[in-house]
């Protein structure tokens, strides 16, 4: 049994509070061989700088230091791969510093560069994360990602980093799915939205008009995950500019006030041992005393079912900003759906739904940003992106481009963002004729939750429109 | 190219001693696109890695003995003290003094149980197990982690009885050396090399 000290439950005080002024995204494709890494990384500055009324060069003058999230560099071959990009965006000799932690690089990118404004070190920093994965033919891609996992204990048995979490699937799927075919379907519902939603993203690299038949008739890749509930592989850059409110006002009229957290766990499922929920405050003591008989074999905690980094990240975060209920507090989320079933597992970690019930967010209709059972605004529409089964998952640009995403929907500039034909041109892709504008009306507060493959780490990102902040409980 | 060459290595006192060829170097080859336009080049190499097991040798050398050992943490000031880990942990990961090793073989024999699994056919470059992979995580009766290897007879249900078989004949002393099979499996089911230890 696990226990934690209240010192290492502490809620995290900063120092000053930070802001997002801006950020912006490169296109995002399986592979783009027509441009280096350094000019992806470009698109993405550039689009930050005009999305302020800026030049590049207007905007680098207010950088004081840089966060660079890159996970893989065995995938570019390069090593300190972030000096190279620090150089081509003109940025030496500001300091900067490369961060990696698997698929939560984007998030955790963002956790050091908020540190370092709320600590007084910088009064605005660059965040820049990318990833190239498609250097290597797909086999060896998933050795590398493979790679990710314990090389002795892990790595030899198969090399396919999907397996380490598909045994995780498997348990949240006959305890908590109870192998029922209404639950196939609901993971199957996640797959549709998500891939339906990014066809109104010309970033999107997997837009698709599926059905629920598609995804459950798609090819097995390792039961119960079928080839359409997994994520994309992908080539990207996302990038954003965090300042303290002095500088962020001199920058823009609107800043956004922001919190990150982080939480990790251990890198092998198997080192995870029994310990008690760490509650969040829309959850009372008594609340999974019966958990086990609910569920069967569901007792264990975390199990292979939890993600105790994403329900860690979610503790701290949710303290950090006042949230007490995410499904009444934010307006819409960007969650981690690397596959169907952990999108599910952390709708339960976050706390959207208590432990055992995640399907109900998805089965409301809830998650919707048109709720489909009501026809009414969605509660707390997710991934209205694409997410990472439609939008990208560019590791170290990921939870940079969640974090943006959800801004640009509390800055009222989806549609802005979105919709522009020259846009749709200039990424060589067709603008769907039913393109919708997917803007949440009135968004004041969102959540990005950034993850590492089996939940080693995973970062909560909130953003808060400043004319409308919670109050904050101190822990 | 000949890479019968290809190196070993032996430590000898406390220093690495390197024969043969560690790495082979080929020409790079310009890739085109279908205006025959240059878009970059191939970067080949073939290198080999060495790694060393320090604390977990025993680990792994018992494999091949048909033995799964374990560590299990004896501070008398530690709150985990007497929790057994498999995955074997050279340190106790709350109070961090050194474990004790501790043979499981008999508890493994006895009362392991596949706590979850997946089957798949997909896998990365370099994988040596035959398709479909059947991985199996393992608990054990007193041990509050679970093992991760995997199944190579029959098919894997949550709650099934299984017990340890090893590569004894021909190891190769990586984590591959341990599979599992279900509990009523014959010694002429188990794959080639394999014994019950």
């Amino acid at each position: 049994m696990i226990k934690f000290s209240k010192r290492q439950l502490k809620t995290p005080k900063m120092q000053r509070p930070v802001y997002l002024v801006t950020g912006g995204m490169s296109k995002f494709g399986r592979s783009i061989p027509e441009k280096r890494t350094e000019e992806l990384v470009i698109d993405a500055f550039v689009e930050a700088a005009e999305f302020i009324d800026k030049s590049p060069a207007e905007l680098k003058e207010y950088i004081h230091s840089c966060y660079y999230g890159h996970f893989a560099d065995h995938f570019g071959d390069q090593l300190l791969g972030e000096s190279v990009i620090h150089d081509r965006l003109g940025l030496d000799p500001l300091g900067n510093v490369g961060i990696k932690t698997g698929g939560a690089t984007g998030g955790s990118t963002l956790w050091e560069a908020f540190k370092a404004v709320a600590s007084g070190y910088s009064d605005c920093v660059l965040a820049m994360g990318w990833e190239r994965m498609d250097e290597v033919p797909t086999d060896e891609g998933n050795n590398y990602i493979a790679s990710a996992a314990d090389k002795d204990w892990e790595t030899p048995l198969g090399h396919i980093y999907t397996g380490y979490y598909a045994v995780m699937a498997q348990k949240y799927w006959q305890v908590f799915g109870k192998k029922e075919d209404s639950f196939r379907q609901t993971m199957a519902e996640i797959a549709v939205k998500n891939r339906g939603y990014a066809r109104m993203n010309p970033h999107a690299q997997g837009p698709m008009d599926i059905t629920v038949d598609d995804v459950i008739n798609s090819p097995v890749v390792a039961y119960p995950l079928r080839a359409l509930d997994c994520c994309l592989m992908s080539v990207g850059a996302a990038c954003a500019i965090l300042c303290d409110e002095k500088t962020a006002n001199e920058l823009t009229d609107n800043p956004l006030e922001i919190h990150v957290a982080a939480g990790s766990h251990t890198l092998r499922v198997a080192d995870r041992r029994d310990m008690e929920i760490p509650l969040l405050p829309n959850e009372s003591p008594d609340q999974y005393k019966d958990l086990g008989d609910r569920f069967p074999g569901g007792d264990r905690y975390p199990g292979f079912t939890g993600f105790l980094a994403a329900r860690m990240a979610a503790y701290y975060g949710y303290r950090m900003a006042g949230v007490i209920d995410p499904t009444e507090d934010f307006d819409l989320v960007e969650l981690h759906d690397a596959f169907t079933i952990s999108d599910i597992q952390t709708y339960e970690d976050i706390g959207i739904r208590p432990y055992g019930e995640g399907r109900t967010y998805v089965e409301s209709g809830d998650c919707y940003l048109t709720n489909p059972k009501t026809g009414e605004p969605g509660k707390l529409p997710s991934n209205l992106s694409g997410g990472l089964i439609g939008n990208m998952h560019a590791v170290g640009a990921t939870g940079i481009m969640q974090t943006i995403e959800v801004g640009q929907h509390i800055w009222g500039r989806w549609a802005e963002m979105h919709e522009d034909q020259s846009k749709w041109d200039l990424f060589g892709r067709s603008k769907p004729d039913d393109w919708t504008n997917l803007q949440v009306d009135g968004a004041k507060r969102g959540l990005a939750i950034s993850h590492a493959g089996v939940g080693s780490h995973v970062t909560a990102t909130i953003l808060v429109h400043p004319d409308h902040q919670l109050e904050r409980t101190e822990s | 190219m000949n890479t019968n060459d290809r190196g070993t290595v032996k430590v000898e006192n406390g220093r690495y001693r390197f024969e043969g060829k560690f790495h082979y170097g080929y020409p790079n080859e310009p890739i085109r696109n279908e205006d025959g336009e240059l878009m970059g080049v191939t970067n080949p190499r073939d290198l080999t890695h060495v790694h060393m097991y320090g604390g977990e040798a025993p680990f792994f050398e018992g494999l091949g003995q048909g033995k799964l050992l374990g560590t299990r943490c004896d501070n008398s000031n530690c709150e985990a003290n007497g929790s057994i880990f498999i995955p074997f942990r050279i340190h106790c990961p709350d109070c961090l003094s050194k474990n004790t090793i501790v043979d499981m073989t008999e508890t493994a024999q006895k009362g392991a149980t596949v706590h979850t699994f997946m089957i798949t056919e997909r896998t990365g470059a370099f994988n040596t197990l035959p398709k479909p992979i059947r991985f199996v995580n393992v608990e054990f009766e007193g041990v509050p982690t679970i093992l991760m290897g995997y199944l190579s007879v029959g098919e894997p249900k949550i709650g099934m009885k299984v017990i340890p078989i090893f590569n004894t004949t021909n190891p190769t002393f990586t984590i591959l050396d341990l599979s599992w099979v279900p509990e009523e499996a014959n010694e002429t089911d188990l794959p080639e090399g394999y014994t019950f230890g």
